[in-house]
């Protein structure tokens, strides 16, 4: 049973802390929760799918498709965050600001939250897919001890869960005023850190080089394998023996974004009076 | 500006896929000289393996149980999922000489493996 609730916490705990990011990111869009809702069912409904297909998606493509398929879902979502840091450079100020006087652009924010709503379903979809493979296995195995397989997955959940709402409701503890300051630097490091991790993919594909491996070596320090490794993986992409191309990918993706950002957020604003900006 | 994201991604995946095309000459020579790795009753058979440092090599897994496992090892940084009574080729190296520890992530309290680079 205890197994099970650690396996079980391990795969949740990444997905929720996503969910939670991006539901205090999409703070004040038009249902905004709604849209995150229906992201994890829809992920969850495409995991319980993948998980059905897994043996076709890991023969196709002569045996990499299983990498290339974790690869494209990953860098999907970066380019989503991505685009999301780009909107929100240009109406994160409205946002932030009186509510009653905010732009019908942003009122019509559905957009962003649409955007971050697929992210939402295809972390979810990553690592449930993963969880439901799992216990179809615990099930089909140990049918014997299926109510401490039940209870230990429920106990994951819970767990889960509890940490993506501690993390949630510390980021609305952050004044509004900067709160999408502070969730745009985590969704810039998620973004970044998907990017890397898909980058691992290729290089485990064999359809990018490595550049070097083990650009760094601090396993002995926080493993990748414990639940702080764990925590920093999803939340700052942290791992703990990179390989030269994740940093490189990591880096770029840091780069492109906040270049767009300040690209995208000099341009004239039409309709909008220009707020005087705010000191960084 | 809104739609760019969605096609900016298209060419991206067909690269990948096409990519991979190219590759499956040469996934499928590494994999007749494929070195193998079974899964029975959730433990690695053989649990430690000796394999070639220095070059790259093919593990061939095959899962003999019913259930799925994933394998999966931060040594090596792979991870992947093989379908109960299925198989997976993952593709390593080149190893410098020492130890990589890897294990069924479904199942680790017993399934825990090594490969001894030489």
């Amino acid at each position: 049973m205890l197994a099970t609730a650690i396996i079980v916490f391990r795969e949740v705990l990444e997905a929720a802390l996503v969910v939670s990011i991006v539901l205090a990111a999409t703070r004040g869009l038009t249902r905004s929760a709604l849209w995150i809702g229906g992201g994890v069912l829809g992920g969850l409904l495409g995991a319980a799918i993948i998980a059905l297909f897994a043996e076709a998606i890991a023969a196709a493509a002569s045996g990499i498709g299983q990498e290339l398929f974790n690869a494209a879902i990953l860098f999907a979502a970066v380019i989503m965050l991505g685009w999301h840091n780009v909107w929100m450079s240009r109406h994160g100020r409205e946002l932030a600001g009186d509510l009653k006087s905010m732009g019908a652009a942003v009122r019509g924010g559905a957009r962003p939250a649409h955007v971050l709503a697929t992210v939402v379903a295809m972390a979810v979809l990553r690592e449930g897919s993963e969880l439901v493979l799992f216990l179809y296995g615990v099930a089909a195995s140990a049918s014997g001890e299926s109510g401490g397989m039940l209870s230990g997955a429920l106990a994951g959940l819970a767990l889960g869960a509890a940490a993506g709402a501690a993390l949630y409701l510390g980021l609305l503890r952050i004044p509004s005023a900067r709160l999408f300051a502070v969730t745009g630097w985590m969704i810039l490091l998620l973004a970044a850190g998907m990017a890397a991790q898909g980058a691992a993919f290729l290089v485990q594909a064999d359809i990018l080089p490595a550049l070097g491996e083990r650009v760094w070596d601090t396993q002995g320090l926080i493993p990748d394998e414990g639940v702080a490794g764990r925590v920093l993986h999803t939340l700052i992409g942290y791992t703990a023996r990179p390989d030269g191309i994740q940093v490189l990918f990591y880096l770029a993706t840091l780069g492109a974004t906040m270049a767009l950002m300040k690209i995208v957020n000099g341009w004239p604003r039409a309709g909008v009076a220009l707020a005087p900006r705010a000191a960084p | 500006m809104k739609r760019a994201p969605n096609y900016l991604l298209l060419p991206f995946c067909a690269a990948f896929f096409v990519h991979a095309g190219g590759l499956a000459i040469t996934h499928a020579e590494a994999a007749e000289n494929a070195i193998h790795l079974s899964i029975k009753d959730h433990r690695f058979e053989p649990a430690l393996l000796e394999v070639p440092a220095g070059r790259k090599f093919t593990l061939l897994v095959k899962n003999l149980d019913a259930t799925p496992e994933e394998f999966e090892s931060h040594d090596l940084k792979r991870e992947k999922v093989i379908a109960g009574n299925g198989q997976a080729t993952i593709l390593i190296g080149p190893l410098k000489p020492g130890i990589y520890k890897f294990v069924g992530e479904y199942h680790e309290s017993t399934a825990q493996g090594q490969l001894v680079a030489k």
